[in-house]
């Protein structure tokens, strides 16, 4: 596929995602909206691009392994792994409910495709260390890609992961931050500021590349270069707006969770659902 | 063939290690796992085994968050720290990262009770057991000497899903002399003498005590059953109930706050299944003065001479 055709093609699958994962959550009446937009162009690259994974074989030792360690965004995650085969789409509109394998925030026991649970912030990242370190010792070639949060980067577990990661050189882990600016309160700089964000990662060891989160082509040639980088981890800052796609929400904080039910299925018509 | 970790040593951190080298032989998936601590725990482990020794410095949060990374590669992670910050420190990550997704963790955690009681409550794991016995999943075990430490760790890599291996002192007296007379099995707990007036259910180091304080009540002509609880989540119920029979009633002994330790799982089970006095040996709930694990084991009336009289009080009240 040429290079232009690759792009449309997953600009194409990130709108189908951002379209079912609102759906989605405005089935099951509550989730994070959001979080799971900023997210939906990156996500879409890695799972319909970048990942060798075989949803065939979700345990499959030599896959490469995702964990989203902004659990919060699981609705996007849930569906692209049911448009990729991991499990039916007709789960998707379980989502929240007693008995589902899909709950508010991902778990690896419960959920096929899910390589680590996750929702505790800084707790994914943290566990993506060692899945990266035991890849390396055991001389296994998969790579393990992670995201966090902008908001996650609050919290000291982050940094404690950062540091272990460069001091053993895990070329293997990928990161990549979903910058929205947002967190659930409000704006982060008034909050508890975490800029300079790129200058925090390269001072801990790792390589970094800032993009823009919603540019395939910038997706794309980040993920490419982190995966050839040698001796130090990646962390690609990837500028995002939260709530991208649906208008109403877009950099609107409040749309962290459901602001108002009514007003989404409204947006949901604005994705062509 | 006679095998270095089966050696009775006073101390039981060289029967870890020795035991820590033999698995790791056996077992290409055992890693060890440490927050800056090695050098007094597996010394040898890290010299002879350097490509399986991970330090994550002063860090336990993330040590325990990397070892559920490293147990979803499918390795055997043995993560080791002071009890203090393994369980509070990391309690989340021991909560949400490897028991409630069940990871092959092994959690080793080192100076629980009073062992470092002259270091101040900063450093005293006083309430490690009482906070694993609350999570889902996790298994607890707490050796009496190096001998249960020894099967303890073997019966851990043989076992799938956590477990959390608690030590105390350093070093503390043999219990099993002559090796272990029967095997040792996760959840079973070990009968070590027979006694009709009252029932001592201990753990760890207790274990000794109670089997000096059975010693000295014979000579007064009370006879008392000691039951080695090494595994305290699952609590042997069989046992318990075993231990009621007992005329007097139940002594429970253990190097932990007396709320919600072994004393508290003897009493749950007790409660519902078999109700009978109960008298909780251990650490008051109190942050304790300083001073030597004696010294302090005398202050909180958990030496033997206090497990004598407990016991003599029990079996004078019932009589009274």
């Amino acid at each position: 596929m040429k290079r232009e055709e690759l792009i449309h093609d997953l600009e194409e699958k990130a709108y189908l995602m951002r379209r079912e994962t609102i759906r989605m959550i405005v089935e099951s009446g509550s989730g994070h909206p959001g979080p799971c937009l900023s997210a939906a162009d990156i996500l879409t690259v890695l799972y319909f691009h970048v990942l060798r994974i075989d949803p065939e074989r979700p345990y499959w030792e030599e896959r490469d392994r995702f964990v989203l360690s902004k659990g919060h965004a699981a609705p996007i995650l849930y569906t692209i792994l049911a448009h990729r085969g991991y499990f039916p789409k007709e789960a998707l509109s379980t989502l929240r409910q007693i008995n589902s394998i899909l709950q508010g925030h991902p778990d690896m026991t419960k959920t096929p495709g899910i390589d680590m649970t996750s929702g505790s912030l800084g707790h994914g990242f943290s566990a993506s260390v060692g899945m990266a370190l035991g890849g390396k010792l055991d001389k296994k070639r998969f790579r393990v890609f992670v995201m966090l949060g902008d908001g996650e980067c609050q919290e000291g577990l982050v940094w404690e992961s950062a540091m272990s990661a460069a001091h053993y050189k895990l070329n293997n882990l990928i990161g990549i931050v979903d910058y929205n600016k947002l967190e659930y309160d409000g704006e982060i700089s008034k909050i508890m500021e975490i800029a300079p964000l790129v200058d925090k990662w390269q001072s801990f060891g790792w390589h970094t590349r800032r993009i823009n989160g919603h540019n395939m082509a910038e997706i794309l040639d980040a993920l490419n270069e982190a995966i050839v980088i040698r001796e130090r981890p990646t962390m690609i800052i990837a500028d995002t707006i939260k709530g991208k796609g649906v208008s109403f929400m877009e950099n609107d904080y409040k749309w962290h969770s459901i602001v108002d039910l009514k007003l989404m299925k409204e947006g949901l018509k604005g994705l062509g659902g | 063939m006679y095998k270095k970790s089966e050696c009775l040593f006073e101390s039981r951190f060289p029967a870890l290690e020795y035991v820590l080298e033999e698995v790791v032989n056996e077992n290409k998936k055992i890693i060890a796992l440490t927050a800056d601590i090695s050098s007094r725990i597996v010394p040898r482990f890290v010299v002879n085994h350097p490509d399986r020794f991970f330090n994550f410095g002063i860090a336990e949060q993330n040590m325990f968050g990397a070892a559920a990374g490293f147990a979803s590669a499918g390795l055997i992670p043995f993560a080791m720290t002071l009890s203090v910050f393994v369980t509070m420190r990391a309690c989340e990550q021991i909560r949400t990262d490897i028991a409630y997704t069940n990871s092959n963790v092994k959690i080793i955690a080192t100076g629980g009770g009073l062992a470092y009681g002259k270091l101040g409550s900063t450093h005293m794991g006083i309430e490690d057991i009482s906070l694993m016995r609350s999570i889902p999943n996790m298994t607890i075990i707490v050796p009496a000497d190096s001998v249960e430490t020894t099967h303890a760790i073997r019966e851990a890599v043989r076992f799938n899903g956590p477990v959390f291996i608690r030590f105390g002192q350093k070093e503390n007296p043999i219990v099993h002399v002559n090796g272990l007379q029967k095997e040792f099995v996760i959840g079973k707990a070990i009968k070590l003498r027979s006694g009709n007036d009252i029932s001592f259910i201990a753990t760890g180091v207790m274990v000794s005590k109670a089997i000096e304080a059975c010693n000295e009540l014979k000579k007064l002509g009370i006879y008392a059953s000691v039951y080695s609880f090494h595994t305290i989540k699952p609590l042997d119920k069989e046992a318990v109930l075993d231990a009621a029979d007992s005329k007097y009633g139940l002594i429970t002994l253990e190097d932990n706050n007396v709320n919600g330790g072994l004393g508290g799982a003897v009493a749950e089970v007790l409660g519902s299944e078999k109700p009978r006095p109960v008298k909780r040996i251990g650490i008051p709930d109190l942050y304790p003065v300083i001073g030597s694990p004696e010294e302090l084991y005398k202050e909180y009336n958990m030496d033997v001479s206090a497990i004598v009289r407990t016991s003599m009080e029990m079996t004078k009240q019932d009589i009274g």
